[in-house]
């Protein structure tokens, strides 16, 4: 019994994409779009830079307290500082 | 005025997150609306079992789909945008945003994605009833997406229900009830989806109009105007109503936006209105040039809007500024001397800490505690840097209400014409409600133009600004994602524009 709705759900999904006419077109868009969102945008030109540079939680809290108790004219802008800099 | 653009790093993490996030608006309020009046006529052609309302629903939603389909996931790269481009923000607000978010998610998830498929495979092989439950859920689930992020947003606008961490450099969330049941939240998401809905019902009547004028599918056009001239004037005077709950809400919590929204340098009793205005670039704080070149006021209104109290005083620009003893308005000025206060103790807690002083950590924390609320005003330069760009916002704004209250007055004609069954004859109308389709979605874009540009220089409205916000990155590296993001974005708005006119243009399926 549960094995026939499972195949009614796949059944309609698989019967639903494949009556498409405009929707290939649009799947497609999405395919293409997803792909340079993930596969070249993300990958390529949009690191996460806390998780690039700092290993752990209390690196990148110390690395925003260090930017916070900075007094402005008093005391310099502090750059991102690489957890292997530190070693 | 190019050489007056600050082309800094900052500035162009701002310019790129406000092209995609004015980009992603293009879509969205079409997907909020669109669902909505395809339940609405869904639910009709269930009701009267006429053929004719399934072959226009059909077509309203085969026009939702390819809005849905070239919009889904460009929001996806705001995130992005914090992670790479505003690192200390995105650390900073992570446990706030991290439910809203996650929420999002899973409701976009299992609503939209569920019911999607049956709203647009379903058809004759499900029951009508579950056809229709599926489009409603639909309908509500792509709201319910909008509430979420709308929640984030209205937190940075008006940030409550937290506690900011000293030790993980983060603003723990205390209360969700206060962030998700924020007076801000709650204004940003009906004021924003009410828009959604009345640009929707623009682009039915738009389009309609276009049938109309060629003497095409005309039943339909008449039946989905009847529908749209009424969702649309109900949502647009709730826009009326959410806005001017907006403005109140700008004015109990951030006065300077809506200094700015008026143009209002100094505070006065019974401030006015400008109903029409050319704002003088020149002016600056506390300086004697006239904030107008022209301008055309209405004496009074804006004390009732900004108090709801008639001839109450209403702080000027000046006043947030330099602070207002006789009104006990504490000025920037000041504020930034409490703040320099806060990060001294912060410094001083992180330094006691470090070197084991319990103490003097302690003592450093009371006195970081009792400066804490101004604490983002302590990273600016000058009391003048809290004042965001007077001449965008009063456009933005201005520009806004006109098409606002002018879209009431399209909705009405459109009304009564179709009451009287005179639609087909007005073809004078018809112009005007493709206009409006457009300047709706301006307006639209300007209503986050104030909301955003209104609120600078912060990124949480006093405690973080956004030159504190942002992560220590080359500025190539953003400019060149900048033009990137350009490309993309409209390469995707030519495929939908497209693809939509090209199904106008083929028009709905014959009723055999």
């Amino acid at each position: 019994m549960k094995r026939n709705i499972f195949r009614r759900i796949t059944n309609f999904y698989v019967e639903g994409l494949k009556s498409m006419t405009l929707g290939r077109t649009l799947w497609k868009i999405i395919a293409i779009k997803l792909f340079i969102i993930f596969f070249v945008f993300k990958i390529f030109f949009f690191p996460d830079m806390f998780e690039k540079h700092f290993r752990t939680d209390s690196e990148k809290a110390e690395h925003v307290m260090e930017v916070l108790a900075r007094v402005p004219g008093t005391i310099p802008a502090p750059h991102i500082r690489k957890s292997t800099d530190r070693r | 005025m190019l050489e007056h653009v600050n082309l800094s790093l900052v500035n162009w993490a701002r310019a790129q997150f406000a092209l995609t996030a004015m980009y992603h608006w293009l879509f969205v309020p079409l997907t909020l609306g669109l669902t909505f009046l395809c339940a609405f006529f869904e639910t009709i052609y269930v009701k009267t079992g006429k053929e004719e309302w399934k072959a226009l629903t059909r077509f309203w939603m085969k026009l939702f789909g390819i809005n849905f389909a070239i919009g889904v996931a460009t929001g996806i790269i705001l995130e992005f945008e914090f992670g790479t481009n505003w690192a200390n923000y995105s650390w900073m607000v992570g446990d706030i945003f991290g439910a809203p978010l996650a929420i999002e998610g899973i409701v976009a998830f299992f609503l939209e994605a569920t019911f999607f498929a049956v709203m647009f495979f379903g058809w004759n092989r499900v029951s009508k009833d579950f056809h229709l439950f599926s489009t409603w859920m639909v309908a509500i689930g792509s709201n319910l997406s909008a509430l979420w992020i709308l929640v984030a947003n209205g937190w940075m606008q008006y940030p409550t229900g937290m506690v900011f961490n000293p030790d993980t450099a983060r603003f723990e969330m205390h209360n969700f009830f206060d962030v998700i049941l924020s007076p801000y939240a709650i204004s940003k998401f009906t004021h924003a989806t009410t828009s959604g809905f009345a640009l929707s019902s623009l682009f039915v009547i738009a389009v309609s109009s276009w049938y109309l004028a060629r003497r095409r599918h005309v039943l339909m056009a008449r039946r989905s105007i009847a529908v749209a001239s009424v969702f649309g004037l109900l949502a647009s005077l709730l826009l009326g109503l959410t806005g001017d709950e907006a403005a109140f809400m700008d004015g109990k919590h951030q006065p300077m936006k809506l200094a700015a929204m008026e143009g209002l340098w100094d505070g006065a009793n019974n401030a006015p209105v400008v109903a029409l205005g050319i704002v003088n670039g020149m002016k600056k704080p506390g300086d004697f040039h006239e904030p107008f070149v022209y301008s055309l006021k209405i004496p009074g209104l804006l004390s009732i809007l900004a108090n709801r109290q008639p001839g109450s005083f209403v702080p000027g620009i000046n006043d947030l500024v330099f602070g207002n003893q006789e009104r006990g308005i504490t000025g920037a000025e000041q504020k930034i001397e409490m703040g320099r206060r806060a990060a001294k103790s912060l410094a001083a807690y992180k330094n006691a800490k470090k070197a084991g002083d319990i103490q003097k950590a302690s003592a450093a924390l009371d006195e970081f505690n009792k400066y804490r609320n101004y604490f983002g005003y302590g990273f600016l330069k000058a009391p003048e840097d809290a004042v965001p760009p007077v001449s965008i916002t009063f456009y933005s704004f201005h520009m806004m209400v006109a098409v606002g209250t002018g879209m009431i007055l399209i909705f009405l004609l459109y009304l009564f014409t179709t009451a009287r069954g005179t639609v087909e004859q007005a073809t004078w109308l018809y112009p005007f409600g493709v206009l409006f389709f457009f300047l709706a979605y301006m307006a639209g874009e300007a209503g986050w133009v104030v909301a955003e540009v209104g609120r600078q220089p912060w990124a949480i409205q006093g405690l973080l600004p956004v030159s504190i916000a942002r992560t220590d990155i080359a500025p190539d590296n953003v400019k060149l994602t900048f033009f990137m993001f350009l490309a993309t974005f409209t390469l995707l708005l030519i495929a939908e524009v497209k693809i939509m006119l090209k199904q106008i243009q083929i028009g709905p399926e014959e009723v055999k």
